[in-house]
């Protein structure tokens, strides 16, 4: 009785007959493949662990004890306590909190869109056109904590920026002493950092304009585009990846505002600079109270995953 | 340790350096003076000496720079890997202390009664480390300047009082100096405690009850901290100092302010700038006395040092008046020592900068001696600069008192 229904497997074996060597041999370029891209994968792998998952869960771990940096006494389990102090007792946290989210709510929209424009003005087909990317690449490749200590020069009741100011307006307008006023502070810091970052991104916008096919601007052109339509038609769609992948690394990199505050301002005047990262450093580190500290990152670790994902599902292939 | 200790034998072996086949027992040690040619050159000396004077023990000296000096020390301890000897600020010594990084001296007491008090680190009544020199603040000013402007040149024992000083402050600036005053308000970090705890200790407050160490409530929030405190808001607002220019002494130097609160390192290059001009006066007395702030670098050892006795034996060789000597000329700071000051060329009785001696012995206060301290000095400054900035006094130094209470609480008292 099981004739009938074995002589269609034996079937559709003698059918797959041919292809057996065929199938080991791709069997062997898989394992093959496979090998070589854990070899590629590994040397990654290995550093997220050691720098991303083992501090993680670490941050985890610490941030329901009271371990200090330095101390003879064990630390010990102690629950949300440290949750309940950063939202309830710490009012420094919830600035900070709120700092960061403002600086990145200027910056990410600010200079990606001075990115773009600088990056189509220099995309021209002029002479010289080097030499602009090049100036404006420049505060780049300084190192940031170099142009924070020349910026706090600048922003000095009698730096650069008010003298500039007071040539502009014929001395009809004094400046402040941008740094030391909680009011202009942060927005100062928005300013420099705008300034030295902008460059890099206006690269990454380069780059994608490059990408965009001439052909398109012509039959653009033929069509009788104005350049806006152009624009609007032509580049900004072939833009999208771009602008993407523009909008994440600012995003990350606001968020983890710490060089300028640490260099300038150290969180101050009256808290209006202090970021998160910020005070998770003064509170873990320099005053060694390590259990909070990791809440605050842990917190911090949180939230810009959110943002991550929020923005993930913004801007994801809606076909 | 104990595989260093191997190390050093098989070293020894192979170089036959000792008689009896067994090499001398090698200690490591770290100083902070990395980038300070003048302090490594003295050290060098003694080191050589010391192994030179005998076979049984051979120190190494590691030096790293300052600013990563304090993470070096904290990431061995970690480690467990601490060296023998190993020098630090002042302040942080009770907290090293606490923390078990660091074994009671158990120095002769004929070096540590000859030493500064200032030049001596202690918890809990044992003496954990001891330092070749001390530092002092003062504050410079041209005498023509003062002279000009008809301005009394203050004593230690006939300090400015406060009210006197805004006077002096006022003239000055009338006199054409902008911001008549240079306090270094524009550094960070420990300065800040250093410089202008010694003024809220002048006016009657502390960073923290002495007597317990557990609190900073009434100490450090007290209607006479408040009053400092008004004093020190006031200062900036009235535009008699300000928290701009560049760290160290340039701004007078140049004439470009009449007065400067700094330390007696920045003395050789106003004596240059200024030469015979240059006064170095008390600080103003604040209604208790004027004080300035003690303490700088000291030597300690390791508690896991295997041959604690050995760097007993460098340190006391250390302590020769020469040597003193050596480093106050060299890195001009004030001998820790009241011969080696005699044999100094700047601070024995006719030297030019003798008055920081004297500042030195009479003025000087310790940071309060608690394990709590750093966690004390970042909130200070904290504090302090958001006063500058144009604060609410009373509210920020209550932000501060319970912030540096919780701190202690959570940490048991620190051992108090």
């Amino acid at each position: 009785m099981t004739t009938p229904t074995s002589a269609p497997a034996t079937g559709a074996g003698a059918a797959s007959h041919p292809l057996p060597p065929r199938r080991r041999g791709a069997g062997r370029a898989r394992r093959h493949e496979g090998r070589s891209g854990l070899a590629m994968v590994l040397p990654a792998l290995v550093l997220l662990v050691l720098f991303l998952v083992v501090p993680v869960m670490l941050a985890f771990g610490l941030s329901f004890t009271n371990a200090r940096l330095i101390s003879p006494n064990p630390p010990r389990f102690v629950g949300l306590d440290n949750f309940v102090r950063a939202f309830t007792a710490d009012p420094v946290f919830l600035r900070s909190t709120v700092n960061t989210f403002v600086f990145a709510l200027v910056v990410v929209p600010v200079q990606a869109g001075l990115g773009l424009l600088l990056a189509v003005l220099v995309n021209q087909k002029i002479r010289g056109v080097t030499a602009f990317r090049v100036i404006y690449f420049i505060p780049v490749v300084t190192s940031i904590v170099v142009v924070s200590i020349l910026w706090k020069f600048m922003y000095q009741e009698n730096g650069l920026v008010n003298s500039f100011i007071d040539t502009l307006t014929f001395g009809a307008w004094q400046g402040t002493a941008w740094l030391n006023d909680p009011s202009t502070a942060l927005g100062a810091i928005i300013v420099l950092s705008i300034w030295q970052a902008v460059g890099f991104h206006m690269l990454i916008w380069l780059s994608g304009l490059q990408t965009i096919p001439e052909e398109l601007y012509e039959a653009a052109r033929m069509d009788g585009a104005t350049p806006w339509q152009q624009f609007t038609n032509v580049t900004w769609p072939g833009l999208r990846s771009t602008m993407v992948f523009v909008l994440v690394t600012i995003t990350i990199a606001a968020l983890g505002l710490f060089v300028q505050v640490d260099v300038m301002t150290q969180g101050g005047p009256v808290n209006s600079t202090s970021t998160l990262v910020y005070h998770a450093v003064r509170k873990g580190y320099r005053e060694m109270e390590t259990g909070y500290g990791a809440t605050i990152s842990l917190i911090f670790f949180v939230l810009v995953l959110v943002i991550a994902l929020v923005q993930r599902f913004l801007t994801r292939d809606k076909d | 340790m104990s595989a260093l200790t191997l190390t050093a034998c098989g070293q020894a072996g192979q170089g036959g350096a000792a008689a009896d086949g067994d090499g001398p027992v090698q200690l490591t040690m770290w100083t902070h003076s990395a980038g300070n040619p003048a302090e490594l050159e003295v050290y060098q000396q003694i080191i050589d000496d010391f192994n030179a004077s005998q076979d049984e023990y051979e120190v190494v000296e590691e030096s790293f720079p300052q600013g990563a000096y304090n993470d070096a020390i904290v990431a061995a301890a970690a480690a467990d890997d601490l060296p023998c000897l190993l020098d630090m600020d002042g302040p942080i010594v009770p907290n090293w202390a606490w923390a078990g990084y660091i074994q009671p001296l158990g120095l002769s007491t004929d070096i540590t009664d000859s030493l500064l008090p200032t030049a001596v680190g202690t918890y809990k009544d044992e003496i954990y480390s001891a330092g070749y020199w001390d530092a002092a603040l003062s504050i410079f000013a041209r005498e023509s300047v003062l002279t000009a402007n008809d301005v009394r040149i203050p004593t230690i024992d006939e300090p400015w009082t406060v009210d006197e000083f805004d006077t002096v402050l006022a003239t000055l600036q009338d006199a054409g100096y902008d911001t008549p005053l240079d306090i270094g308000a524009e550094d960070t970090g420990e300065w800040w405690s250093y410089a202008y705890s010694p003024m809220l200790q002048s006016s009657g407050g502390d960073l923290v009850d002495r007597d317990t160490m557990l609190t900073s409530d009434g100490t450090l929030n007290g209607p006479e901290a408040v009053d400092f405190f008004t004093w020190f808001q006031g200062a900036f607002d009235q535009g008699y100092t300000s928290n701009a220019g560049t760290i160290g002494n340039e701004e007078f130097n140049a004439d470009e302010v009449a007065l400067s609160y700094t330390g007696v390192w920045n003395a050789l290059d106003s004596l240059d700038a200024v030469g015979d001009d240059l006064l170095i006066l008390p600080p103003p007395d604040f209604g208790n006395g004027p004080k300035i702030g003690g303490g700088s670098w000291q030597w300690g050892i390791s508690s896991t040092c295997a041959s604690p006795e050995g760097a007993r034996a460098y340190l006391e060789f250390s302590f020769a008046d020469e040597y003193l000597t050596a480093f106050s000329d060299k890195q001009i700071v004030i001998p820790a020592t009241e011969s080696a000051t005699e044999a100094s060329e700047h601070f024995s009785t006719d030297g030019d900068l003798r008055p920081f001696v004297e500042l030195s012995q009479q003025l000087a206060v310790l940071r309060p001696q608690t394990p709590a301290y750093p966690v004390i000095s970042s909130t200070f400054e904290k504090a302090a600069k958001d006063i500058m900035n144009g604060a609410d006094v009373q509210s920020t130094l209550d932000g501060a008192v319970s912030e540096i209470d919780a701190n202690i609480q959570s940490n048991d008292g620190y051992g108090f």
